[in-house]
């Protein structure tokens, strides 16, 4: 047998062309952009980093100024980027559960209007829709003076959404500790009832206790204390708004459509993870006599929850990198900050979208660990 | 001696058919069913009616310029005089009809695809001659045909150029990353997966930046670079990586007798794998090859942050045109359609193939 039909020769010569071919290409494109460099005079190196930036950032939650460093500017734009997309996630996930549950509704017209949603969201760009909230509905709305009230004393109008700010003082504390205490003692009830149940079979109410005590223990708390939580309300003062807390139409339009989009998708997971559960696993349920509430905390959910979360993590990771497409509207996230004005200024485009690169990078694995420490958790227990 | 009563005639069965009986079924069983139908009737008349209004019976439809609007509703007048930049972007007025059997030519392919061609050979003749006539007559230059450089592409033409070729050329490579990630081979099989996790985790808009602004510095100077070339490379490099996990799912569906049948028939690794694994992982994979194909559509629109003037970007183009200003919501409720119906009719279009190929359950 010669030696070009041994499996192991073959093997070993089919991966040393595909290295020797992928370290060709590296090594030209390495001396192309070596090359290019030098003679664009191009900076290279991460020295930028500790330079004053020098420009303004419309909205951060961190600390910045026109005197901060280019390190500043990138911390401004992950915390956007982390914000809005956190922000995101809880109402996409929301809504996605309403629209998801409305789509199994035995009403008919209920179900058709969700399946409605989810098809629209979902076929048209997201893209689209973040300009079309922020260039058409938004940019409509009337100016500070004609601003459109809402309820607690919020405003919202061309600049934004105005609402109350918290204002924390010293017995805040306390009702910060009151809020603990009730979930402590949340926990505690309804681990004693579970335990009741398993030893005598006896089931207990426990909702009402729980909602009294999350609500009495703060309500005290915020009594005894003479209230340590006290609100500036915005008001219009001249041309504009002054005090509370302003969204801007950027962060609005931005956290919108990706809630609104992503729910669409997160309605799909919700309703293919309840249809998976077999027709059969409902009726042994009605026939050991639980009723339609109980079928479904104790049956339908803890099953269909396993076919459902993996891919409503996935569209978590989703939004978080649709998130970069604030840079169409100018929302100061990571992608706007760093590789749009940083790279503008400083030039240095390998060092800037390798970094960037490098956040997305990071998140992503950090979501896929938890989803595999989630699916760990939901693997189906051997004995 | 018995005694004989007359039993009552039995009522009627309740009439468990008609229009009627479906309302009370469906949509007014119980107190909390009734609640919900009423708020959602009264929020559907509302929004619609809304929508008409401003659409329909407030619009006008009639006129040349911006003035000859009556209604309050849309002014559709915009989309009529627009619409041949909506679909051709920059595209030489005189040179149009070129685009126009490209369009028409898509129909004939379609038609000869499917009732003509009778042979393997001559249907991938047909796939592969489309797209190069089409690109002749697009780009011009040869057979006495003006060149039209890319820049003057644009609108629905530059979108549906994008979402053709990213798809066509995306779909050989990620079926060839998909082998490499199945491969037994260590270094073929880490890197493919090294690139798939890396694309798969990085947003496509830094990776058209990255186009934009680092693929001109890894050619040799001189070379210079298309935009629409460079955001063609980019989409074809992530779009690759999506596909290769549909087509890993194909792969993952056969079970193990296939491959050793096919070693045991003395296959070779291609001819095993081109000849018994991939069809039958592909009637796997399709449906979800569509749905990539329609998340890549929609997707296409990221190129006009990089500059390239696709249909949605003409929503703004033309709105800034002075004699229009402020037409952006008519703009932007056209592109909506226009979208909805690519997608729309792709993901009906999944549904109808996941049908035919599944063949398990016959």
């Amino acid at each position: 047998m010669s030696i070009l039909n041994n499996k192991l020769f073959r093997d070993i010569v089919s991966q040393l062309i595909v290295v020797i071919g992928l370290v060709f290409f590296i090594w030209t494109i390495t001396s192309n952009l070596q090359h290019n460099v030098d003679s664009r005079g191009i900076t290279t190196g991460f020295d930028f980093f500790a330079h004053t930036a020098g420009f303004g950032i419309s909205e951060s939650p961190i600390f910045y100024d026109d005197e901060s460093t280019y390190f500043r500017a990138f911390l401004v734009g992950v915390s956007n980027t982390l914000i809005v997309s956190a922000v995101g996630i809880f109402f996409a996930t929301i809504i996605g559960l309403i629209v998801g549950i409305a789509r199994l509704s035995k009403n008919f017209i209920v179900s058709k209007l969700a399946l409605a949603y989810i098809e629209f969201f979902r076929n048209i760009p997201l893209l689209l829709q973040i300009l079309f909230w922020y260039n058409v509905v938004l940019a409509t709305l009337p100016n500070p003076r004609g601003s459109i009230e809402l309820i607690f004393n919020s405003f919202l109008n061309n600049r934004g959404l105005y609402v109350p700010k918290a204002l924390f003082e010293n017995g805040f504390l306390i009702i910060f500790i009151a809020i603990i205490l009730a979930i402590i003692i949340s926990i505690f009830i309804s681990k004693r009832a579970k335990h009741k149940f398993e030893e005598t079979g006896k089931e207990t109410t426990v909702y009402p206790a729980i909602l009294a005590v999350m609500i009495g223990l703060p309500l005290l708390a915020y009594n005894l204390s003479g209230g340590g939580l006290s609100f500036d309300n915005p008001h219009l003062q001249g041309f504009n708004f002054k005090g509370g807390m302003n969204f801007s139409p950027e962060f609005l339009a931005l956290s919108f459509a990706l809630s609104v989009y992503t729910a669409s998708l997160i309605a799909e997971a919700i309703r293919s993870g309840i249809e998976s559960v077999p027709t059969g696993q409902k009726e042994a349920a009605a026939s050991l006599g639980l009723n339609s509430f109980k079928s479904l905390k104790l049956v339908v959910l803890p099953q269909a929850i396993r076919i459902a979360v993996p891919p409503i993590i996935g569209q978590y990771l989703n939004l978080i990198k649709n998130s970069s497409l604030a840079t169409a509207i100018g929302y100061p996230d990571i992608v706007t900050v760093f590789s749009g004005t940083v790279l503008n200024q400083t030039g240095q485009a390998i060092e800037i979208i390798a970094v960037t690169m490098g956040v997305y990078l990071t998140i992503s694995l950090s979501v896929s660990v938890l989803l595999n420490i989630v699916n760990k958790k939901l693997e189906i227990k051997g004995r | 001696m018995a005694v004989y009563n007359i039993k009552q005639a039995k009522p009627a069965p309740i009439k468990n058919s008609g229009i009627i009986y479906w309302m009370k079924e469906n949509l007014f069983s119980t107190p909390v069913d009734i609640i919900q139908s009423l708020i959602v009737i009264s929020f559907l008349i509302w929004s619609i009616t809304g929508f008409l209004d401003w659409a329909v019976f407030n619009a006008t439809f009639s006129g040349s310029i911006k003035t000859d609007a009556v209604g309050t509703g849309a002014n559709w007048i915009f989309i009529k005089e627009k619409i041949g930049m909506f679909t051709y972007g920059f595209y030489p007025e005189n040179q149009l009809y070129r685009i126009n059997i490209v369009f028409s030519l898509f129909f004939v392919t379609v038609i000869l695809f499917k009732y003509v061609a009778n042979t393997l050979k001559q249907r991938i003749f047909i796939f592969l001659a489309y797209p190069v006539i089409s690109f002749f007559l697009i780009s011009g230059g040869y057979f006495g045909l003006e060149t039209v450089s890319t820049d003057k592409w644009g609108g629905l033409l530059l979108t549906l150029v994008i979402a053709s070729v990213g798809i066509t050329l995306s779909i050989p490579f990620g079926i060839m990353l998909a082998f490499g990630r199945q491969s037994k081979l260590p270094i073929i099989k880490n890197l493919s997966v090294l690139y798939i996790e890396f694309i798969r985790a990085v947003p496509l808009i830094t990776m058209l930046f990255m186009g934009s602004v680092l693929l001109p510095l890894f050619f040799q100077e001189g070379v210079e670079l298309d935009k629409l070339l460079r955001a063609l490379i980019v989409i074809t490099m992530v779009e690759s990586a999506f596909i290769s996990e549909a087509v890993r799912g194909g792969l993952q569906a056969i079970t193990r007798g296939q491959y050793e049948a096919a070693d045991s028939l003395g296959l070779g690794y291609w001819q095993k794998m081109i000849l018994v694994i991939l069809p039958q992982a592909l009637k796997v994979a399709i449906p979800n090859i569509v749905g990539i194909s329609i998340e890549l559509f929609k997707d296409t629109s990221l190129v006009m942050i990089i500059g390239l003037f696709d249909l949605l970007s003409m929503v703004h183009l033309t709105s800034n045109d002075s004699n229009w200003l402020g037409m952006e919501t008519e703009g932007y409720v056209f592109v909506t359609f226009v979208y909805f119906i690519f997608c729309y009719g792709m993901s009906k279009y999944s549904m109808i193939l996941e049908d035919r190929f599944n063949t398990n359950n016959r």
